[in-house]
C-alpha cells in the first residue's frame, strides 16, 4: 500500500511535502528541462523584489565542508517581469507556485503583496525576512520580532484572504521562538525555516575573503542540525502552526528528520545544485521510509519526535494533535 | 533527436579510460544521452566525492571529444586544482561518474565557409577540437593559436598540427613555440590567414586580450568563459558576469546557461567581478529606486 503523502500548507493542499527552496530553483524553468514540475508539492520561486536587482559581485560562491556559502544578493528581474514572464510559465506547467518576496521596507513588502494579490496562480506567498530594513539602519527584519511582525501583518492584510502567507525565519537570532511567535501573532499562516545563517570563508592562497561580499549565507548539510533545532523549538512552542522545514536536506532520511521535528513541508535547496532530480529522489526515499515504518499517512509523522520518551507505540490519539 | 538536442540529461557514466596528457588528466566516460546531444562548446558538470560527499557543488568541464563508440563516450581534460579535481584524478576504469550535460550554449558556427582562428589557453584548447571538426565539415579553414605558461601545459598541439592550416604555439617561459602570450602572436595569424572570425577558450585575461585583438581587426569573436559555478544548469545564480544584451543594456548574465559562449565584445571584461553602475538593477542605479539594499541577503 502506498503512503498518503498529501500535506497542507495552511489550508492549501499539496500533493506531497517536497518543494524547492527559495532562490535554489530560479523560477523553475531550468528544472523543467529535467522533469515535470507538477510532480513537486510546490515550486518556491527565488525572492522577488519590486525593482530589478543585479545582486552582488562575483565570486558569489565558496564551497565549505558539506556546505556552500553564497552571496548572490537577490539577483532578479523585478516583480513586473516576474509576473509577465516567469509566473505564467510556472502556472502553465501545472506547478503550484509559492512566490517568495523580499523588500527593504514594510512599504515595499506591502507593494509586492498588492502586485501579487491579483495575479492568478499564486498558491502561497513566502516572506523572506532576511533583508536589511533600510528604514531602521539596515537591521535585518528577521532578527527583530517587532519588525518581522509588522511586515507579516501588512502583507497578510494586503494579500487575498485565501492565499496563505508564510514567514521565513533566519536561524542566527538569540530566540527564534520569540520571532516565530510574533510572526504568527502578526498573521502568518505558516512559518518557513531556516534561511541561511551568515558565514565566511577566507582563501588562504589569495589571503582574501573567498566571496566578493566578504560574508555570505551558509547552506547545505552543514546547517541541518541548526535547522532541526530551530524546527524543534518552534514546533514545541507553537504546535498548531504549519512549518516548512529546510536546511541541508539531501535525502529522504534528512526530510524525515525535519518532519519528525515538526515540519509538514520540506524544502530542498543546495541539494538541487548537486542533483537536478534531488526533489523527486528525496520524495521517493521519504515515501519508502514512511512505508517501512508503517505509516499510512505522512501527516501522522509530523512532529512525532516530540512525544515523551517511553510513550510506547504510537496511538491514534497521540497523532490527532500533531497531524495538521 | 531534434527536440532533444541540447537539452541536458543526468546520466551515471562509466569511466572507460584514464590517462595523463602532460600536465592534465583525460577521462573517457561512457555517457549515452550526452554524447548524442553534444554540440561543440557544450560542457558537462560532474558530481565529485562519491555518494556521501562533503562537496555539494558540481564541477564544470568542457567536453573535449565525443565518440559514438560504446553507445556514446565523452572525453574530459582537466587540471588538478582543488579537492574535487583531485578526487576526479583518482578515478579508474569502470568507476562510475554522475554527469549532467550537455550544458551551456555551444559555439555558433558560420553559415558559409570562411576562415576561422581558434585560440586556446591551457586546457581551454580542449573544447576547440570538436569545433574545428564541425567547421572543417562546413568547408571552413581553421588556424590554431595555442598557448600556456609552459610547454607541458599547452594542450592539443599534435592534434592541432594535424587539423589546422597553420598552428602557432606560445609559452610564457619560451619552453615551446614563441615566448609570450597568444595575444602576441594572434594579430599576425589573423592577418596572414585573412581570418573572418575568432573563437577562443581559456582564462578570462586571455579572452579579454583576444577580444581586443579581434575588435582591432573588426572581425567577430566568440569566447567561452570560465566563471565559478555551483550547479551549471542555471538555478544558483553564482556564475554571473556583466554582458551587454542586444538592446544595449548590461545584465548580470549566467555563464552556464546564457553562455559559456558569448560574443567577445559583449562581455565587459574590465568589469568582471563587479556590478557595473549601469547594469540592470545595479545598486543605486535607476532601476533600483525603492529597491532593497544588498547587505545580508542571500
Ligand atoms: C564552463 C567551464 C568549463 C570548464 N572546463 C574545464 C576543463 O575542460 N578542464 C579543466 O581542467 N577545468 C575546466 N573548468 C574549470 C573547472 O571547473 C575547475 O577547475 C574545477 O571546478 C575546480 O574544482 P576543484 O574541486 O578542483 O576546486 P575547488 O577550489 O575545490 O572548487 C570549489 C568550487 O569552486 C568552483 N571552481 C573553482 N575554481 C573554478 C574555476 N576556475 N572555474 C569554475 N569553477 C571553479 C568549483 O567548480 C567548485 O564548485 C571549467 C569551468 C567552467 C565554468
Ligand atoms: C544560492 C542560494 C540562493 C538563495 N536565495 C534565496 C532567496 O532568494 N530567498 C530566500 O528566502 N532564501 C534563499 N536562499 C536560502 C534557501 O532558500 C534555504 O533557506 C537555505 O539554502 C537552506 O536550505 P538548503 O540547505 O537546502 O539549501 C538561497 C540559498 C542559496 C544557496
Ligand atoms: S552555475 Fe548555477 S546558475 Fe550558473
Amino acid at each position: 500500500m502506498s503512503v498518503d503523502m498529501r500535506t497542507y500548507l495552511a489550508h492549501v493542499e499539496l500533493a506531497n511535502p517536497i518543494t524547492t527552496a527559495a532562490g535554489c530553483a530560479a523560477s523553475g524553468a531550468e528544472l523543467s528541462q529535467f522533469f515535470d514540475l507538477a510532480r513537486l508539492g510546490a515550486v518556491v520561486t527565488r525572492s522577488i523584489t519590486m525593482a530589478p536587482r543585479a545582486g552582488r559581485p562575483t565570486p558569489r560562491m565558496a564551497e565549505t565542508p558539506s556546505g556552500l556559502l553564497n552571496g548572490v544578493g537577490l539577483q532578479g528581474p523585478g516583480v513586473e517581469a516576474f509576473l509577465e514572464r516567469e509566473l505564467p510559465r510556472l502556472v502553465d506547467r501545472g506547478a503550484r507556485a509559492v512566490v517568495s518576496i523580499a523588500g527593504g521596507s514594510v512599504a515595499e513588502y506591502t507593494a509586492l503583496a498588492r502586485r501579487l494579490s491579483d495575479a492568478p496562480g499564486v498558491a502561497a506567498v513566502e516572506i523572506n525576512l532576511s533583508c536589511p530594513n533600510v528604514e531602521d539602519m539596515g537591521r535585518v527584519f528577521a532578527r527583530d520580532p517587532a519588525a518581522s511582525a509588522e511586515v507579516v501583518s501588512s502583507v497578510r492584510a494586503t494579500m487575498r484572504y485565501d492565499v496563505p502567507v508564510v514567514a521565513k525565519l533566519a536561524p542566527d537570532v538569540a530566540d527564534i521562538v520569540a520571532i516565530a511567535r510574533s510572526c504568527v501573532d502578526g498573521g502568518a499562516d505558516a512559518l518557513a525555516m531556516i534561511n541561511t545563517p551568515l558565514g565566511m570563508s577566507i582563501d588562504v592562497d589569495t589571503m582574501r575573503p573567498a566571496l566578493a561580499a566578504g560574508t555570505g549565507g551558509l547552506s547545505g548539510p552543514a546547517i541541518r542540525p541548526l535547522a532541526v533545532r530551530c524546527l524543534w523549538q518552534v514546533h514545541a512552542a507553537l504546535p498548531g502552526v504549519p512549518i516548512v522545514g529546510m536546511g541541508g536536506v539531501a535525502s529522504g532520511r534528512d526530510a524525515l528528520e525535519m518532519i519528525l521535528a515538526g515540519a509538514c513541508v520540506v524544502a530542498v535547496g543546495t541539494a538541487l545544485f548537486h542533483d537536478p532530480y534531488a526533489c523527486l529522489r528525496i520524495l521517493r526515499e521519504l515515501e519508502e521510509l514512511l512505508k517501512e515504518r508503517g505509516f499510512e499517512r505522512l501527516a501522522d509523522a509530523v512532529g512525532l519526535a516530540h512525544r515523551p520518551p517511553g510513550a510506547g507505540p504510537r496511538h491514534r490519539t497521540d497523532l490527532e494533535e500533531t497531524s495538521l | 533527436m531534434k527536440e532533444t538536442a541540447g537539452t541536458p540529461v543526468q546520466v551515471t557514466g562509466t569511466v572507460l579510460t584514464t590517462r595523463r596528457v602532460d600536465a592534465y588528466h583525460a577521462l573517457t566516460v561512457v555517457a549515452p544521452g550526452i554524447a548524442e546531444r553534444f554540440r561543440p562548446g557544450h560542457f558537462v558538470s560532474v558530481a565529485v566525492g562519491g555518494p556521501h560527499t562533503s562537496m555539494p557543488a558540481r564541477r564544470a568541464f568542457s567536453v573535449h571529444d565525443v565518440k559514438p563508440d560504446y553507445g556514446g563516450t565523452v572525453e574530459l581534460v582537466f587540471a588538478v586544482r582543488g579537492r574535487g579535481t583531485a578526487w576526479l584524478a583518482e578515478r579508474k576504469a569502470r568507476d562510475t561518474l554522475d554527469l549532467v550535460g550537455p550544458l551551456g550554449r555551444p559555439f555558433p558556427v558560420p553559415r558559409d565557409p570562411c576562415t576561422c582562428v581558434l585560440v586556446g589557453g591551457e586546457y581551454g584548447s580542449a573544447s576547440l577540437f570538436a569545433l574545428a571538426d564541425t567547421l572543417q565539415q562546413r568547408g571552413c579553414r581553421v588556424d590554431f593559436v595555442l598557448g600556456a605558461a609552459s610547454a607541458d601545459r599547452v594542450f592539443g598541439a599534435l592534434r592541432a598540427r594535424r587539423m589546422g592550416e597553420t598552428i602557432t604555439l606560445t609559452t610564457e617561459d619560451g619552453s615551446l613555440g614563441l615566448r609570450g602570450r597568444v595575444t602576441d602572436a594572434l594579430p599576425s595569424v589573423i592577418a596572414d590567414a585573412r581570418a573572418d572570425v575568432v573563437y577562443a577558450c581559456g582564462p578570462m585575461s586571455m579572452l579579454r586580450g583576444v577580444t581586443a585583438v579581434a575588435v582591432e581587426f573588426d572581425i567577430p569573436v566568440q569566447v567561452s568563459v570560465e566563471e565559478a559555478m555551483a550547479c551549471g544548469y542555471g538555478v544558483c545564480m553564482t556564475c554571473v558576469l556583466p554582458v551587454i544584451g542586444d538592446d544595449g543594456v548590461t545584465r548580470m548574465a549566467r555563464s552556464c546557461v546564457d553562455g559559456p559562449v558569448f560574443r567577445g565584445e559583449r562581455v565587459r571584461f574590465e568589469d568582471v567581478g563587479t556590478i557595473p553602475f549601469d547594469a540592470l538593477g545595479a545598486p543605486g542605479g535607476r532601476a533600483q529606486e525603492g529597491g532593497a539594499h544588498s547587505r545580508n541577503v542571500s
